[in-house]
């Protein structure tokens, strides 16, 4: 008797949950809700806040313009610290607020840890800068997109650039022993021995915070290589061709985007004229970036930080894509996101199967006259 | 100095003599710093965690008067001496002020706290000069020139490589020259070997350890000024990482022995030059550390802990 009081309150319990959260579903239904999970604190928060500046001047001009097909977007903002363990509970607190489409996380492995909680919920993902591989090369991932692209994209360009326009016979290949230093080392390394028309005569780790490269310098010498590729961030990066120069080794050097940073020229001065970087393509000509940027100016006082037009384009072809289809049905979605074209601050771009970006990439630059110059 | 003739030797031997060069640089570079950490150990037996953050404002003081004199002009060689005495007396300004406000007040308390202390003073150092100065990376002019006469063997031996090595023999020599023959030197070893007696027989002990302090401050900040214009970069970090390479290279030879700091300084800027180019950088601090056990292993108080003095 006691018991099925009990059971009786229960459910009644369970019944007056349900009622309550039933409303918050239909009332969703007047807005799109609109995620912004990401990196906004701890020590790489700088590359996740631009993505909500982004998302605030995108949003903003739709919702004063009527919205999407009538209905106004609506902001979430959740912060994941770049953690995989925080992301979980980021992408939970999304889906039970009734999110509809999340534009993050800010870095790879975050992202990785949210994406099966969204995919259950059907929620679509599109991230302006996780760039793992298996993000979408695996396949496993069917409710990811993403407007950047994929690290072995970057490698596949570099290497082809350092046979193909640098006609290198010996490469020397280091790195500074971190995931993504070590990893586009891994793949250019890969790629090089696979090609097989240039022979990588060296293939080390430095330390990043080694007081002084002058041994390492020496064999690369000793490797008589034509082109150092170096896998890393710029201050290591700075460190090593500057004590190649000293040292009168007349090698190329290229880096990825860790490299394409103004700091490096800074600090290596005269030492960096010539040296190559790969980086996001040139797109300050495109009149749609420079409104973008002009925008960010006028709201927020600053320029733009990382990953700001990735972010804008994601949260344009996301809104594109939702008015195309007429609903927030992530399939719906999905397919407006792979057939139409949309014009962004990153280019004129649709999606693949996979979720990578057509017509967004890298390109890359040289040093000249302490510029970084694109090479077309 | 290596003449031309070097360069008709066979390759391997060209290679071999530019890794040893490359090895006494950083051994130099580590000789300055260790020696700070074992003349304080020596005297007060305390390891000094905030040397390696001297050391790191003295590389930023060197930036910001060598910027300064920059503009208004001076010529390089004018540049360079002012830098250093200002980096240097800064420095020790910070040594001097740490030790009485850290260290002095714990003197008599358990080792632990003083040790603690200088850990706390590490981590505020390098915040302050965070907040103060900048977290990114600052380029450092180059004040040591490019020698014409050094364009030859400039691919072995680069005019910093031989500025840095010069100029740390140099400060070696001075330095025996004040431990070994002058006054204060005297009085450091007596304080060394018993701070009662010492005061005993009218040394004024604190004297002595303020004057530890500011000599060992003022030969990392030389250090910083040397390696800096070396590496051509700052930043607020920069002191950690060498302190602890200088650390290790002050044990490595006998922590409180002078000429062990220089020895441990060298066989472990060899170690990892050697390392590097005849194996791989991947294992550098693999073979410097391993080293450093084999040697702890048979000689526990380091290379010539036990010979110089009979402290510990």
């Amino acid at each position: 008797m006691k018991l099925n009081v009990r059971g009786k309150i229960l459910v009644v319990a369970t019944g007056v949950l349900i009622a309550l959260s039933a409303p918050a579903v239909s009332f969703g239904a007047d807005t799109i809700k609109f995620g912004v999970a990401g990196a906004h604190s701890g020590d790489l928060a700088s590359y996740g806040l631009p993505s909500i500046n982004a998302a605030k001047l995108v949003i903003d001009q739709v919702n004063a313009a009527g919205g999407v097909n009538g209905m106004q977007v609506e902001l979430l903002i959740e912060d994941d610290a770049c953690k995989p363990e925080l992301a979980t509970n980021t992408a939970t607190k999304l889906v039970s607020d009734g999110v509809d489409v999340v534009l993050g996380h800010t870095c790879s492995g975050a992202t990785k840890a949210a994406l099966p909680i969204y995919s259950d919920a059907g929620v679509l993902v599109i991230s302006p800068s996780a760039s793992t591989d298996d993000l979408t090369l695996s396949g496993n991932y069917t409710n990811f997109f993403r407007t950047i692209a994929y690290d072995s994209a970057q490698a596949g360009l570099d290497v082809e650039f350092v046979l193909n326009k640098l006609k290198a016979k010996k490469v020397a290949v280091l790195h500074d022993k971190g995931d993504y230093g070590k990893g586009f080392a891994e793949l250019a390394k890969g790629m090089l021995e696979a090609d097989g028309t240039a022979e990588v005569v060296l293939y080390e780790g430095v330390d990043p915070k080694a007081v002084d490269y002058s041994a390492i310098v020496q064999k690369i010498k000793r490797s008589k290589a034509d082109v150092v590729l170096y896998g890393g961030y710029y201050p290591a990066a700075s460190k090593v061709v500057g004590q190649m120069r000293k040292k009168r080794i007349k090698a190329d050097f290229l880096g990825p985007d860790g490299v394409k940073d103004k700091t490096f020229i800074k600090v290596a001065g005269k030492k960096s004229e010539g040296a190559y970087a790969s980086g996001p393509k040139d797109t300050s000509s495109n009149p749609l970036t420079q409104d973008a940027i002009a925008k960010h100016k006028e709201v927020f006082g600053s320029d733009p930080g990382a990953f700001f037009q990735n972010a804008y384009s994601a949260t344009i072809a996301v809104l594109n894509a939702i008015e195309k289809a007429d609903s927030t049905e992530i399939e719906a979605v999905k397919k407006a996101l792979q057939s139409e074209k949309v014009d962004t601050p990153i280019g004129n771009i649709y999606f693949n199967e996979q979720g990578d970006a057509v017509g967004a990439g890298f390109s890359v630059y040289q040093v000249k006259d302490g510029q970084f110059v694109e090479l077309k | 100095m290596p003449s031309s003739q070097v360069l008709f030797c066979g390759y391997h031997m060209e290679y071999f003599i530019e890794l040893l060069f490359g090895g006494f640089t950083r051994g130099s570079i580590y000789a300055l710093i260790a020696l700070g950490y074992t003349m304080v150990y020596g005297i007060i037996g305390l390891i000094n965690f905030a040397h390696g953050e001297i050391y790191m404002i003295g590389a930023f003081t060197a930036f910001i008067v060598s910027s300064v004199l920059t503009i208004y002009g001076f010529p390089l060689l004018a540049i360079v001496l002012l830098a250093a005495a200002a980096a240097a007396i800064w420095s020790s300004a910070y040594g001097y002020t740490i030790e009485k406000v850290a260290y002095k007040p714990l003197r008599s308390a358990p080792r632990l706290s003083p040790l603690i202390s200088a850990i706390g003073m590490s981590i505020f150092l390098q915040n302050y000069v965070l907040l103060a100065q900048t977290s990114d990376f600052i380029a450092f002019p180059e004040l040591i020139p490019e020698f014409a006469f050094m364009d030859p063997v400039a691919h072995i031996i680069g005019t910093t490589d031989f500025v840095i090595i010069v100029t740390t023999a140099i400060i070696m020599v001075i330095l025996t020259y004040i431990i070994k023959f002058t006054k204060t030197g005297k009085a450091m070893r007596a304080t060394a070997q018993d701070k009662t007696m010492a005061t005993l027989v009218g040394i004024n002990v604190n004297r002595i350890i303020s004057a530890t302090f500011i000599i060992g401050s003022a030969l990392a900040a030389i250090g910083g000024l040397l390696i800096a214009s070396h590496v051509g970069q700052i930043n607020f970090y920069i002191g950690f990482i060498a302190g602890i390479k200088a650390f290790t290279a002050a044990v490595l030879g006998g922590i409180g022995s002078i000429p062990g700091a220089v020895l441990g300084a060298f066989v472990l800027g060899l170690t990892e030059s050697f390392a590097t180019g005849y194996v791989s950088s991947d294992y550098e601090d693999v073979f410097a550390f391993s080293l450093l056990v084999l040697i702890l292993i048979f000689k526990p108080s380091g290379l010539l802990g036990k010979a110089e003095n009979e402290k510990v």
